[in-house]
């Protein structure tokens, strides 16, 4: 395997982990299974959603870096950057919880923010997939 | 875009499934809750991602062209039709364990959390695939 092929690999696995840790924190927000949920999926939701967000980061930056004709100032690139802050940005007050041993559907706006994280990750894996203006 | 949106989400509520079926056989308070979000998960969240998948794959077969021979879309359609199959032994088996109630999932519940694993490696394979491309 070549290096762009490895770094792809790694990239994309990292998005799979990014997107688990997603589905792990909605389950939280919207089951009603309680503390069990709760101890059940918080660690793994917190665990897969940094790692894979800072697997994306990494390797999309070396990516960009690697690959002839992209840069690290193109468009589609710097929304995806972007993109990345508000969904990190969104997670912070759930992963803090889940930390604390608190229950994180029982935060207040946990809904909108796990929505927020939702949102974009689909405006990456769009940006990502179409690299408007590439 | 149709096929990677539910290849993630199919990924991601498999690592619910292995989550919530191994608090479940941990035992204790809600070990019955847990064992039937498994079955949910598998229900509604799993076997929809599956669909979306797939056809997504097919779609962009059509429209791409893709030869079927190449290696890395024979390891692609295996892993799919194969964890089809794995799916829905682990949905029979995590329906089986959720009725068991206060008992625990028991055997049943171990079943469907070495099925759900076994399938997260296989996708590994198919994402290690379709990034690599073998045979391209």
């Amino acid at each position: 395997m070549s290096t762009y092929e490895w770094l792809l690999f790694l990239h994309l696995l990292a998005a799979f982990l990014l997107v688990s840790g997603l589905v792990s924190y909605s389950v939280l927000v919207l089951s009603s299974g309680g503390e069990a949920v709760s101890r059940a999926l918080g660690s793994p939701a917190l665990a897969l959603w940094n790692a894979g967000g800072l697997g994306t980061l990494v390797f999309g930056v070396w990516l960009a870096l690697d690959v002839d004709g992209y840069e690290l100032w193109d468009g589609w690139i710097i929304a995806a950057l972007v993109l990345w802050l508000i969904g990190s940005g969104a997670a912070g007050r759930l992963g803090a919880a889940v930390r604390e041993g608190q229950s994180v559907g029982r935060i207040e706006g946990a809904r909108r923010m796990v929505g927020v994280m939702a949102l974009a990750t689909l405006l990456l894996l769009v940006v990502m997939i179409f690299k408007p203006g590439a | 875009m149709v096929h990677v949106a539910g290849a993630m989400l199919l990924v991601g509520a498999l690592v619910v499934v292995v989550a919530t079926t191994a608090g479940a056989l941990r035992g204790g308070d809600g070990s019955e809750a847990l064992a039937g979000l498994a079955f949910r998960t598998l229900l509604v969240g799993v076997l929809p991602a599956y669909i979306l998948m797939r056809v997504g794959a097919e779609w962009i077969a059509s429209e791409e062209g893709v030869p079927g021979d190449v290696d890395w879309i024979g390891i692609g359609y295996a892993v799919a039709d194969g964890g089809l199959l794995l799916t829905i032994i682990a949905a029979v088996l995590a329906w089986r364990a959720a009725r068991r109630g206060a008992a625990g999932p028991g055997g049943l519940g171990r079943g469907v959390l070495v099925l759900a694993a076994v399938l997260l490696v296989a996708y590994g394979v198919a994402i290690w695939a379709m990034a690599a491309k073998p045979g391209y």
